[in-house]
């Protein structure tokens, strides 16, 4: 068992890159019985191996083109870079949260987040990440980041984010 | 009664005249077809019986207005117009004063209420220009408290002698209460009369929850919550607000649940792999049967009244369309092939007509098909109008419209399928997913 680099701050908010995402789980505390409630340091983007460097520097999400979940050259660079940073990066897990933009059903929505949010999964499990430390979740059109209704906004909630959760594997 | 049998027989004739119209040409919202004249009645102030009655009354005979002036199909006459008053509820009508104003049909009522919260409530209907009551009398008795469920039954008898059709004004929704800004909502569960009356809430904004369902006898609730951070059905109890999670297999997500008619097996769309399938699960015995195994979305499920078959929404032709196939899974056939995405089918309690979603050009629309596919017709259009669901007669539609922008909100609006009568369900702040109940007992 690892022992983490990194101190858990309990109660710590997340900061920073993760701000993006601060709120999103303020209803339910955490991701399921992995993360949750637990916040942790994330530390500075100048360091490589810190969740802050992850989001800001190599980039947490990917963005989709309409009804689709197939992904583009530029998220499969990303993904890349995701993919070696968990690689360096063991003692945290993720989960892939996909999201859709409004125009759409709302149960088709839910499952078109989860076929992005897999779609991420599937790419980092081939760049040699353990699918053991990936979650998936999706959002459908629950949680836009962005709330005009033109296209500005919905390219960029046609989502997936990977967001870093504490918690190492044996 | 031949009067206004008369006149009825020529509203669902325009209204059925509507759907023959839209069958030619491209398809397209007419909303002017099916406009008519609706029907005048006259329904003078309830008479108070005993002094405890004296609010009730006037407020009861309110609701009954308002139930039916609600269906686009009467008209109420301003009591200024009346040139008799109804003192006495045994006494006889004046048919020719009623006559005098074109009231074709008037309401009277009483109301006795013994100061210990019991109430009674009587009514008769009277066919002006025959001269003849329509029906009989009847009375119900029940609780103070209760006085909007009594006004409501007191409608539904009214409408249903008049129109032919079902009742339905004695029933509730359960819906999703929406606050907060379109990137943080806050959404929990609730429930109120048909009307908008009433509203209680069932869980707190803590976790999302999405697309209750009430249950064929309307005490429990299907819907999807994220408590646990990952989307899941759970089934609540309306009377107590006891609920429980479907246990289902671990690192699966679970939404769009649905019960069948037999109040026993609920059906839903079960993620994994990030695939979507149809699944049946049998809520006492937990036992799950796979009903779809492809990899295209399968979600909306919704079940014919007999059970027997089940409609739901695939993209597996590459765009969402409609399929029907049986209960227990199998060969699909597809029945949408208009131009446009179609989602969200629900079956129509009379089992005739199938309400859905349909997306075509940037534009959101609520429409009803047959069975077949065939004598589509297209009721709202909208920046995003989904999610139908139909009242206990089969005559109402009630959907979520939520409107654009950084501002947009969403609200429950009802249509009658004849696409009449498109108006607002007021509700105190958001609203969206709306499941109408069966009628009440």
């Amino acid at each position: 068992m690892n022992s983490l680099k990194i101190a858990v701050l309990v109660g710590a908010a997340f900061a920073l890159g993760a701000c993006t995402n601060a709120g999103r789980f303020d209803n339910d505390g955490g991701f399921g019985a992995d993360g949750a409630g637990a916040g942790f340091d994330v530390g500075s983007a100048q360091d490589p191996n810190s969740p802050a460097y992850f989001s800001q520097t190599i980039g947490d999400r990917v963005l989709f083109l309409v009804d689709q979940s197939s992904l583009t050259p530029q998220a499969q660079t990303v993904l890349a870079g995701q993919a070696a940073w968990l690689a360096n990066n063991p003692e945290f897990t993720a989960v892939i949260e996909g999201h859709a933009d409004e125009q759409g059903t709302r149960e088709y929505n839910l499952a078109l987040g989860a076929r992005r949010a897999n779609a991420v999964q599937e790419y980092l499990v081939s760049q040699g990440v353990a699918a053991t430390r990936l979650q998936t979740l999706t959002f459908g059109k629950e949680r836009p980041l962005e709330i005009c209704s033109d296209e500005s906004c919905y390219a960029k909630n046609r989502r997936a984010v990977t967001v870093i959760a504490a918690g190492g594997t044996s | 009664m031949r009067a206004i049998l008369i006149f009825l027989a020529m509203v669902f004739s325009l209204a059925i005249g509507s759907v023959a119209v839209a069958q030619d040409g491209p398809l397209r919202l007419r909303i002017t077809d099916g406009v008519i004249e609706p029907m005048p009645f006259a329904i003078p102030a309830f008479q108070a019986e005993s002094a405890a009655a004296g609010q009730l009354a006037s407020d009861i005979s309110r609701v009954v207005a308002a139930d039916l002036t609600g269906t686009g199909l009467f008209r109420e006459i301003s009591p200024d117009a009346f040139i008799s008053t109804v003192s006495n509820f045994a006494s006889p009508v004046q048919y020719a004063d009623w006559k005098a104003i074109n009231a074709q049909a008037l309401i009277t009522g009483a109301v006795n209420a013994d100061g210990q919260g019991n109430i009674n409530v009587k009514f008769r209907v009277y066919d002006v220009f025959s001269g003849a009551e329509l029906g009989t009398g009847l009375q119900f008795a029940g609780t103070a408290d209760g006085w909007r469920r009594m006004a409501h039954k007191v409608a539904d008898e009214v409408y249903s002698r008049i129109t032919g059709e079902g009742k339905y004004f004695d029933s509730r929704v359960v819906f999703v209460s929406e606050t907060g800004p379109k990137n943080d909502r806050r959404k929990r569960l609730a429930i109120m009369d048909y009307d908008g009356a009433n509203v209680q809430y069932l869980t707190d904004s803590s976790a999302i929850v999405l697309a209750p369902r009430f249950s064929p006898d309307g005490s429990q609730v299907l819907y999807t919550s994220y408590e646990t951070g990952f989307p899941r059905i759970y089934v609540l109890d309306v009377n107590n607000v006891g609920r429980r999670a479907i246990d289902l297999p671990s690192g699966t997500m679970s939404f769009a649940p649905r019960f069948a008619p037999d109040g026993q097996t609920a059906v839903f769309s079960l993620t994994t792999g990030g695939n979507t399938d149809l699944y049946a699960v049998n809520l006492s015995s937990g036992n799950l049967t796979r009903l779809t195994s492809a990899p295209s979305i399968e979600t909306a499920p919704s079940f014919s009244p007999d059970g027997s078959r089940i409609v739901f929404e695939s993209d597996r032709s590459g765009n969402q369309q409609l399929y029907v196939m049986p209960a227990s899974g199998g060969e699909a056939t597809r029945i949408s092939f208009g131009a446009g995405r179609y989602g969200t089918p629900v079956w129509s309690p009379r089992g005739d007509l199938v309400a859905f979603t349909k997306q075509n050009r940037g534009r959101f629309h609520i429409g009803v098909m047959r069975l077949d596919g065939s004598e589509e017709r297209l009721l709202t259009a909208s920046f995003l109008d989904e999610g139908p669901t139909w009242s206990p007669n089969g005559r109402v539609i009630m959907f979520t419209r939520e409107t654009q922008g950084a501002q947009g909100a969403p609200s429950l609006y009802s249509v009658d399928i004849s696409g009449r009568n498109l108006k607002p369900i007021r509700t105190e702040g958001g609203a969206s997913d709306p499941s109408w109940s069966p009628l009440q007992r």
